[in-house]
């Protein structure tokens, strides 16, 4: 949380309800946020589709009005103006380049609008679209790009305005995979170049973990839990955050008692945990269940294996291949392993309170 | 071999047996009457007898074009038919922008249906309406015409708008105000260049339509004549002549279509 200053951004009790289709009951799509972001940080709106995350950052760019509580950048209560009025830009999902300018016209259009004189705001939009690596791409019409030029295209028209506040709407979305991995190092790059307060909102866990500050995690309209991504990652508030980010991996109450003497749900990450042969000694400080292999993923780098529990339920372990082929592993099926891990890897889980 | 398998190796047999039926409707129903109008036009008739004689000749475009009358009414009918266009662009803009982008979801199809009910009403029943409105208070003339075929043309107008804005990204319109432009800007700078297409597609319904109209300027126009008044004065006593002045909507259309095209318009009809 910030301390130090006024935040870049503050949300206070945000709310939002829309009409119910026929009916009338409306659906509570935001339900009671708070939230502080610090100046120059890069947090991340995590949640599966429709956990109320586009709508936060909606309500924070103005496209959105809250049913009930405040929007506050740099210490000025901003939920009552409209967006044009607002410090903040944002890079679409679809990026939203107006197709009828070029590409140098669509960078400036913010500085245009806002009386830039002119020729400060080509000489703004050419060093922006200098910084995403687009020079020689001034003529050039958004149909005439690729998903990834028009994804730039799109974050310098925003970074171009030098907001308070960068909002990101799933801008990786539309892109495949090694690109998208691409310019999420890019992404980040050009944010602790500028020092710009980035708000970006994904569904994909990975892209969070890769490039944030922190991690707000939403379902259903709520905050979950609020951190670093390690602790996000390794220490989940509640069972929600435990199975969205990374692999669900659950010992239920029943499990837990038996195995490890534990009261309640409690968990363990697929890569703490070690394969080893059934009847091998536990290893020193470390707790360990036995089971079946019931599946055995070969994922190149590493193996996944499926383990069901003698004290039932079913654990996933993840091992990395560095001294064993293909044929080893996949000759796991069937058989009884122990499973171990060190005592402080595993986490209680808080039950939900629904 | 089937008659099936046989057509599928025959392309041209296909297209032909495809397109046969279409082409020969609109060959006969349009095109040849209309090469047939453009031949009239340059025939004459006979001042004694009244009757129409199959000789050559370019008088009927000569009167046209010398007869100060008749360029008054040329000019006249291309200037009704422009302010009407322009009348239905700037009523029919606001409409489609609030039935596309503004209203809820579930009233939009209401609103359509709102805007195209004029047209389940007859023609007729609609100007004798106007004139009767139009003539108790006295307002009849040019003015009335315009009135009356921008009321009657509108929906045409409407129509291309509101599926050109329908199809508009609202990311679009959200980033331009994101951006920082006021919603007059938005309009400007990013829906009105957009919307050329459609805006295009509306006037040449709301031009051509109101070009050629002649029932309302004799119901409210009083005086004033436009160019399909004077074709159908001339119908029964000099028909070359009356298909020569038929003659200059159809070149002013053609004109109009040639600029529509450029502007890649006609792929939004």
């Amino acid at each position: 949380m910030s301390t130090n200053g006024t935040a870049a951004v503050a949300l206070r009790g945000l709310r939002k309800e829309f009409a119910g289709r026929g009916t009338g009951e409306p659906t509570v799509a935001v339900d009671g946020v708070d939230l502080d972001i610090a100046e120059g940080e890069f947090v991340t709106l995590l949640g599966p589709s429709g956990s109320g995350k586009t709508t936060v950052l909606r309500m924070i760019a103005g496209f959105e009005r809250p049913t009930a509580g405040r929007v506050v950048l740099r210490g000025t209560d901003v939920t009552d103006r409209p967006p044009f009025q607002r410090e903040v830009n944002t890079v679409f999902q679809d990026y939203a380049l107006f197709p009828h300018l070029d590409v140098l016209r669509n960078v400036e259009y913010g500085l245009r609008v806002t009386k830039v004189p002119a020729a400060q705001a080509r000489e703004r939009a050419r060093s922006a679209l200098a910084a995403v690596r687009l020079e020689g791409f001034e003529k050039r019409a958004p149909a005439h790009l690729s998903g990834g030029q028009r994804q730039r295209v799109a974050l310098a028209r925003a970074l171009v305005n030098r907001p308070a506040v960068l909002l990101l709407d799933e801008p990786l979305g539309a892109l495949d995979l090694k690109l998208r991995e691409q310019m999420q190092v890019e992404l980040k790059a050009i944010q602790r170049e500028v020092g710009i307060t980035f708000v970006f909102v994904t569904h994909d866990q990975e892209e969070a973990l890769t490039m944030s500050d922190r991690i707000v995690v939403f379902d259903r309209g709520r905050v979950e839990q609020v951190g670093t991504p390690a602790e996000v990652y390794e220490r989940p508030a509640t069972e929600f955050v435990a199975s969205f980010v990374g692999t669900s991996n659950l010992l239920q109450p029943d499990a837990a008692r038996q195995v490890i003497g534990h009261e309640g749900l409690y968990s363990i990450r697929p890569e703490k945990i070690s394969v080893l042969q059934d009847g091998a000694a536990l290893p020193d400080g470390a707790q360990g269940a036995s089971g079946t292999v019931a599946e055995v993923v070969y994922v190149g780098s590493a193996t996944r294996f499926v383990v069901d529990l003698d004290a039932g339920g079913r654990l996933i372990a993840l091992q990395q291949n560095s001294d064993t082929s293909s044929m080893d592993v996949l000759a796991y099926r069937g058989r009884r392993v122990l499973l171990s891990w060190r005592r402080e890897h595993g986490f209680a889980v808080p039950r939900a309170q629904t | 071999m089937t008659a099936a398998a046989w057509l599928h190796r025959h392309v041209g047999a296909r297209l032909a047996l495809l397109l046969a039926a279409p082409l020969t409707w609109l060959i006969a129903v349009y095109l040849a009457p209309l090469g047939l109008l453009f031949l009239t036009a340059f025939w004459q008739t006979d001042s004694f007898t009244g009757l129409v004689q199959r000789r050559l000749t370019t008088a009927n475009f000569v009167d046209v074009f010398t007869e100060p009358a008749y360029l008054t009414a040329l000019a006249r009918t291309v200037g009704v038919a422009l302010v009407v266009t322009l009348a239905c662009i700037v009523i029919g803009l606001p409409m489609a922008l609030f039935m596309a982008k503004v209203a809820a979801p579930r009233w939009q199809p209401v609103l359509l249906a709102l805007v195209l009910t004029p047209l389940w009403a007859s023609y007729l029943v609609k100007v004798y309406a106007w004139r009767t409105i139009l003539g108790a208070t006295g307002g009849l003339g040019l003015g009335a015409v315009v009135l009356v075929l921008t009321y009657l043309w509108l929906p045409y107008m409407v129509l291309p708008l509101y599926t050109g804005l329908t199809s508009m990204r609202a990311s679009l319109l959200d980033a331009a105000a994101d951006l920082g432009a006021p919603p007059g800007r938005v309009v400007r700078t990013v829906v009105l260049p957009l919307l050329a297409p459609s805006v295009i597609a509306g006037s040449i319904f709301t031009f051509s339509l109101s070009l050629g109209d002649y029932i309302t300027v004799q119901l409210v126009g009083g005086t004033s004549q436009m160019l399909g008044n004077v074709v159908y004065a001339n119908f029964s006593t000099d028909l070359p002549f009356a298909a020569a002045v038929a003659t200059l909507p159809v070149l002013v259309m053609i004109g109009y279509l040639l600029a529509a095209r450029r502007s890649g318009a006609l792929e939004q009809l």
